[in-house]
């Protein structure tokens, strides 16, 4: 069987990729960004099987374009769905990595004060509506927040992030054949990592091609390497520039491949240490983002090992920062269930 | 409109609410032109128009899904989901997305599921309740109202809150005519009505069987028992007070669901008023719900199966002598 989005992944060298028809003076930033969820990430799965994070957590380390690349298309006021493995949206839509950290320890400084947890996350003034715990919820719900854009008539825009493997709950094909009936200004970004928790896309996936099933609905989609920020950022660009012109949604399928495990603490078997070597060493994102810049001159590698060492130095920091900080308060617990008071009785 | 009926004053309040908050909008199967298939919303589509009064696919998740996304970004979304037995297809989008989305994000979660439930024809998958399910569910509110009057002050509070609202509108009370109040007229939940007074044996109904508990209470007058009614108006959120001071005078308790019995909504009553009344009571408590089977299609079966006037006066009689 083969699959379309692995065919991409051949050769030994590092794929280049075009920046020149980018915003050039967003993209150290973007390379700031990219390269702190990568350390953050990292340092994620030593800390989980510590429980210092207090469960595991899924790491996006490998997926940083898509998240810095589409988001960084957006404008401010936009807003962001995102799935369970969402730590790379939350922080390239604002969050900070203090924020973040101190939520994966459960402490009340964290983005939700603790409540949420990595799969609950919390950024509501940048724009950033939760992650969810249910693979394939995110798309119903951007379905919702992009209606009420429409509804409204503003130019702000949705984009709702699925896996690949939420590709295959009926309810995102629910969702999309509605978007594209009401043509609501909805971006669907598939970060197709190839695998459904630790089983191959490909092994469950009739018809075998994620965007031909976009196709059908009739929705304008296209599948592009989502290892390459600049091509993320040019597709959601235009993506967004046709939904502010009341030209509906776009599905975009983004081929990506997750470094670690589906969560902390998981042995892989289901896929080769080959497979994970050669995707690091022709698509890294953060690689093919840095070499393009130093080619252009617009990065020097001084630069770059002030970005490594900084963003080595943001994490550390937001480390410290979740283990000194106080856990929840009980009472906090039971605080915005309704906004009524439901007036339940308690235990003896 | 003089004594409009039980589904007339559901869309006299929703449009009333609609003319006065542009966020209101709604979403079902047949609603633009048809108004729904209960006739819920008759004349609706026409006065707001196709963008404000939505005609959906038969996609139940997605239609909640937008709701809560709706919600999240300002908007007050009516899903109407026909027949509550389809909000099953929803069940994530109701139970884990909805009701728990303000205590993720701390955003006004105001969203309606409107939907018919109630024992009548079509059998075993077009008539469970429901009610029950979703009461158990934290973050989630239940309206079950009785009359055209309350069917409007409600949805009014409904659409003027910040929660998610289960509505739920019996199939055999849609034709029923009453009075209504005017457009600031709102029923509060958590507040039981008390439809009856007397001073023998409280009965606790809700919905279509708070006409039967009256129908029962009437029958019993007759044989010299005085019966105090009580609507609940709302299992969620359950106003055990107005239970408590009215059984403290009656000291005996019926109560009254078209739900299984059991882990019904009498189930929670009952355990709660033995903790505070036990020893004022002069009776066991009694339940009176649905018998634990599928619905079945035949009017005589189906019928069986939904207390009756004699089901709930044979409880009280019980309650009385015991």
């Amino acid at each position: 069987m083969t699959y379309e989005s692995n065919e991409s992944v051949t050769g030994t060298a590092l794929d280049s990729i075009e920046i020149r028809n980018l915003p050039l003076e967003s993209l150290k930033a973007w390379l700031k960004t990219m390269q702190l969820i990568r350390v953050f990430e990292l340092s994620c799965e030593s800390l989980a099987l510590n429980s210092r994070v207090v469960s595991a957590v899924h790491s996006s380390a490998g997926q940083e374009a898509v998240a810095v690349g589409s988001i960084a298309a957006l404008e401010p006021h936009d807003l962001v769905i995102g799935p369970h493995r969402t730590h790379h949206h939350a922080m390239a839509k604002g969050m900070t990595a203090r924020q973040l950290m101190a939520e994966l320890f459960g402490r009340s400084t964290g983005c939700a004060e603790g409540r949420g947890g990595t799969m609950h996350l919390r950024d509501v003034a940048h724009g950033y509506l939760g992650g969810n715990g249910i693979v394939g919820a995110s798309v119903g719900i951007g379905l919702g927040t992009a209606l009420a854009s429409k509804i409204r008539g503003n130019d702000q825009v949705t984009i709702a992030y699925v896996g690949d493997g939420g590709l295959n709950t009926g309810r995102i094909w629910e969702a999309i054949n509605l978007a594209q009936v009401w043509q609501v200004p909805l971006i669907v970004i598939c970060e197709n990592n190839l695998y459904a928790v630790e089983t191959a896309t490909a092994q469950l996936t009739g018809g075998n091609s994620i965007i031909g099933r976009a196709f059908g609905f009739g929705i304008t989609a296209e599948s592009i390497d989502g290892q390459d920020v600049g091509a993320v950022y040019r597709s959601t660009r235009a993506a967004r520039q046709r939904a502010v012109n009341g030209q509906g949604p776009t599905f975009i399928e983004a081929r990506t491949y997750r470094y670690e495990g589906h969560q902390s603490g998981q042995k892989i078997t289901y896929r080769s240490q080959e497979e994970l070597e050669l995707w690091k060493s022709t698509k890294d994102p953060i690689e093919r983002l840095k070499v393009a810049l130093i080619r252009e001159n617009l990065l020097s590698d001084a630069e770059f090992e002030s970005i490594v060492t900084s963003a080595a130095e943001e994490v550390r920091d937001a480390i410290q920062f979740a283990e000194e900080s106080p856990w929840p308060e009980f009472d906090t617990a039971y605080t915005d269930v309704t906004k009524i008071d439901l007036k339940m009785r308690q235990n003896p | 409109m003089t004594n409009p009926t039980y589904s007339q004053a559901f869309a006299q309040g929703v449009s009333e609410e609609m003319r006065r908050d542009p966020s209101i909008f709604i979403m079902g199967t047949d609603m633009t032109e048809r108004g729904g298939s209960f006739a819920q919303l008759v004349g609706v589509g026409q006065e707001f128009g196709s963008e404000r009064v939505r005609d959906t696919p038969i996609s139940e998740a997605a239609m909640v899904a937008a709701g809560v996304g709706a919600a999240m970004n300002g908007m007050r979304p009516i899903v109407d989901m026909s027949f509550v037995d389809f909000s099953l297809s929803a069940m994530d989008e109701i139970a884990n997305q909805l009701a728990k989305m303000r205590y993720m994000l701390r955003v006004p979660m105001p969203v309606v599921i409107r939907a018919t439930s109630g024992i009548a024809l079509y059998g075993m998958q077009h008539n469970n309740s429901l009610e029950t399910w979703f009461a158990h569910m934290p973050g989630l509110l239940v309206a079950m109202p009785s009359s055209p009057a309350d069917v409007k002050g409600m949805i009014k509070t409904a659409l003027r809150g910040d929660d998610p609202v289960v509505f739920l509108m019996h199939k055999r009370l849609g034709g029923r005519r009453g009075e209504v109040g005017d457009e600031e007229t709102l029923v509060p939940f958590g507040r039981a009505n008390l439809v009856r007074s007397g001073h023998d044996v409280t009965i606790v109904a809700y919905s279509e069987m708070v006409a039967r508990a009256l129908e029962a209470a009437k029958l019993l007058a007759e044989e010299g028992i005085e019966v105090e009614v009580i609507d609940l108006r709302t299992l969620m959120p359950l106003d055990l007070e107005t239970i408590e001071t009215s059984v403290q005078r009656t000291r005996r308790l019926v109560i009254v669901g078209e739900s299984p019995r059991f882990l019904g909504i009498g189930s929670e009553i009952a355990a709660a008023i033995q903790e505070t009344l036990f020893r004022e009571l002069a009776a066991p408590i009694q339940r009176v719900g649905a018998p634990h089977v599928p619905i079945p299609a035949s009017p005589p079966l189906y019928q069986a199966m939904s207390p009756q006037v004699a089901d709930i006066a044979r409880a009280v009689r019980k309650a009385m002598t015991s």
